[in-house]
């Protein structure tokens, strides 16, 4: 089964190893700014939420894309932008809605291609807010921490009737 | 160390514009480990005159690495309020007359909202810096303060609020596949600790669980070594405050809690931290009980830009000379300085931060306080060069006490701490470690110049690279040290040092910290313990550290055997042997 890499943003601490990793695996020097994942974060408030492509299932830079070089790899589920077709017109990166995709300062298109179904960002979460998993373990996984929350409700409406 | 030491006229005030304010990144910033965030900043230190120097988190040196610049020499002074504004290769000298008089969380902002970019990280100075309190702070983001030795006093004393940068350049390495899979190495190495893990949880509060149980906090200034009935401020009572944790750069540790505090006279307040320093600086020295009075009180500190560990030294000081009735209300401006009054703290902090009454005494740092309130005063101040130690009392662990004494920035544990000593391993172990014979016992003397020595080169080192503490032989054991240096060092540059030549650099830092202290007129009378040290003994804590002080014979041995590890002579002078050995016996070479 093909896995998903799963965002938890309440569990991100800022520290930004992904984006360090990332840059370093992928154009072989440090610098967030040429990374495929970005942490996005307010913080004054205390908020980090890591922003990457989600590989969509109805991916909007596939039916952008004039010239047809995006495309998914069936063994990892990547989108997956093909060098030989691009053109560099960057109509993927105006019209994802998520920032999915991203240029550089050299003008490169930088997307997130699941470091061929090894994604090093979710090695180097140490917090583990990056997952790499199964769908169906993440709905297990989701489902039980809003049952946990229900939970406690659950436990306070039985003091309230106790 | 080298461009301060080369760069600076001896003799100079420190707030004049001869003094040079120097700030840099290292060789390891950037990496994918080790928390590679870590900025130096040093000058000439407003509060001992000595050699300063503070190190600080966050995310600032990468980000003035990927804008260009490795380091800063920042020299004479502004005419009006400026900041320095770095961006890919660039670098220009802004008007800050808007950014004059706002808080170091409003000056971020503001100079983010100037330029339109939220990625901009800078270095600041709050209302303190401007108002040359001389322990005043550079700050960066929410909880990242340069703390030590009133740099932001310099940069308040320079008109420099603020240093931005923004880079989007590449940080080059010699061998990036290599060093990206031995960071990883190095990341497992620091998270298999248990140290790391609990700090992950609950930062570097956790220390406070052992120390105060043990008996080595100092309480009401100096009073008792141990804060009674202090469980309301266990690391985990702030899972009640908690919204998560937050690292620096580079860091998979994130020992930094995020907080809010929804009720109080301060509330709302959203921040991070506290550290166990301000735990100690705001809770057990002024003997508060109460986890919300150090989390407003860290929160203020933050906001203003001063010293937490200064301004909590100062302030369970000024409570001491009240109760001894050396003060009196009509010095403190009508304040009740009473032992475990928040308020008193919290106004005092505002006082100090904008120089106003008793504030403005406190604010110029405990030397001239003493001249002002009368000689009586110093007995009761815990300071070495003049520079408050935190709330740590070393009178059980003679290991920790010489570590104070010879700090070169003034009383201070990030110098030397050798915090192993505590866990009483065994000795075979320790000599493997540290390379000589010495008691697992903390209480001991024997063997423990070498542990401050190999220490202060290891931590000399561990800065200069540009790395956190935390993640080399602090508070873990087994964590990343010369040899791991030494490969990374292969790794980002194509060098290739030795264990032994390693630890030579940190000598001849550490050297050169020395020789600029010697010029300054400091002598191995300033190697010197507070006098309670020797004439008070604990008077708590458990069995095994309970009637416990400095004994002043084994400390002046203790001392000995430091400076000859060092190769400085008796007076602590390095000799030209070791000089020419470091090749640094021609220096000061090119003052400017």
């Amino acid at each position: 089964m093909q896995k998903i890499l799963f965002v938890d943003p309440e569990k991100c601490t800022g520290c930004r190893l992904c984006e360090i990793a990332c840059s370093l695996h992928h154009e072989k020097v440090s610098n967030p700014s040429r990374a495929r994942i970005q942490i996005v974060k307010w913080e004054n408030a205390g908020l980090f939420i890591p922003m990457i492509c989600q590989q969509c299932e109805t991916p909007i830079c596939e039916i952008v894309c004039p010239m047809g070089a995006i495309s998914r790899d069936e063994k990892t589920g990547a989108m997956l932008i093909n060098k030989e077709l691009c053109v560099g017109c960057k109509l993927c990166v105006m019209f994802c809605p998520l920032g999915g995709v991203g240029i550089d300062k050299n003008r490169k298109i930088l997307k997130c291609d699941l470091c061929d179904g090894d994604p090093l960002c979710v090695k180097y979460c140490i917090p583990g807010a990056l997952q790499f998993m199964d769908a169906n373990v993440i709905n297990i996984k989701k489902r039980r921490i809003a049952a946990e929350k229900l939970s406690e409700l659950m436990k306070k409406l039985l003091e309230v009737s106790l | 160390m080298y461009l301060l030491y080369n760069h600076l006229v001896p003799g100079i005030d420190p707030l004049s514009l001869e003094n040079v304010l120097l700030v840099g990144a290292g060789l390891l910033t950037g990496i994918p480990a080790l928390g590679s965030g870590r900025c130096d900043i040093a000058a000439k230190s407003p509060i001992t005159g000595a050699i300063g120097d503070s190190n600080i988190g966050g995310f600032f040196a990468p980000e003035m690495r990927m804008a260009g610049f490795d380091h800063l020499v920042i020299t004479g002074k502004a005419e009006k309020p400026s900041y320095l504004w770095i961006h890919d290769g660039e670098i220009e000298i802004l008007d800050a007359s808007h950014l004059w008089g706002k808080d170091t969380f409003e000056t971020q902002t503001l100079i983010r909202s100037d330029h339109g970019d939220e990625e901009i990280k800078s270095l600041v100075i709050g209302q303190a810096g401007e108002n040359l309190v001389r322990f005043a702070n550079v700050r960066t983001g929410m909880k990242n303060s340069a703390g030590r030795t009133g740099m932001g006093c310099v940069m308040g004393s320079k008109n420099l609020k603020a240093i931005a940068a923004r880079g989007t350049l590449d940080v080059e390495f010699t061998h990036p596949d290599q060093l990206l899979t031995y960071c990883k190495e190095m990341i497992d190495m620091v998270m298999k600790n248990r140290y790391s893990r609990a700090a992950s949880k609950w930062g570097t509060l956790i220390i406070y669980s052992t120390t105060n149980t043990t008996g080595l906090i100092r309480t009401r200034n100096f009073q008792l070594n141990q804060l009674e009935q202090g469980w309301d401020i266990e690391p985990e009572e702030m899972d009640k405050y908690t919204i998560g944790m937050s690292g620096c750069y580079g860091c998979p540790v994130s020992c930094r809690h995020r907080y809010t505090l929804k009720e109080g006279s301060f509330a709302p307040i959203f921040a991070e931290g506290p550290e166990y320093t301000s735990l100690g600086a705001f809770g057990t020295m002024v003997d508060c009980k109460k986890m919300e009075t150090i989390l407003v009180a860290n929160h203020l500190v933050n906001k203003y830009g001063i010293d937490t560990l200064e301004t909590g030294g100062l302030i369970a000081w000024a409570m001491e000379l009240y109760e001894k009735g050396i003060i009196t209300e009509k010095m403190t401006d009508g304040l009740r300085l009473e032992w475990g009054n928040e308020e008193v703290v919290f106004e005092l902090i505002r006082k100090i931060s904008q120089r106003e009454g008793f504030g403005s005494v406190l604010a110029d740092g405990f030397k001239n306080a003493i001249a002002k309130i009368g000689n009586e005063s110093e007995y009761y101040a815990i300071k070495v060069k003049g520079m408050s130690n935190l709330h740590s009392d070393e009178r059980p662990t003679p290991s920790l006490a010489l570590g104070i004494a010879t700090s070169t920035r003034g009383a201070d544990h990030l110098r030397s701490r050798p915090a192993i000593d505590l866990y009483g391993l065994p000795e075979d172990f320790l000599e493997e470690i540290y390379g000589g014979s010495m008691s697992s016992d903390y209480r001991s003397y024997k063997g423990k110049s070498r542990m401050v020595w190999w220490q202060e080169l290891l931590y000399a080192v561990t800065d200069s690279l540009g790395t956190c503490k935390f993640q080399t032989v602090f508070l873990a054991v087994h964590a990343p040290k010369w040899e791991e240096y030494s490969k990374l060092i292969y790794l980002v540059s194509g060098m290739q040092y030795s264990i032994p030549q390693l630890m030579d650099i940190g000598e001849r830092i550490y050297t050169i910290e020395r020789m600029f202290n010697i010029r300054e007129g400091f002598s191995r009378k300033d190697d010197a313990l507070p006098e309670r040290y020797f004439e008070e003994a604990t008077p708590i804590g458990l069995p095994r550290v309970k009637g416990l002080k400095i004994d002043r014979e084994k400390f002046e041995k203790m001392l000995d055997e430091y400076y000859t590890l060092h190769g400085w002579d008796n007076n602590g002078v390095p000799t030209n042997k070791i000089l020419q050995k470091l090749g640094i016996e021609r220096e000061p070479s090119q003052i400017i």
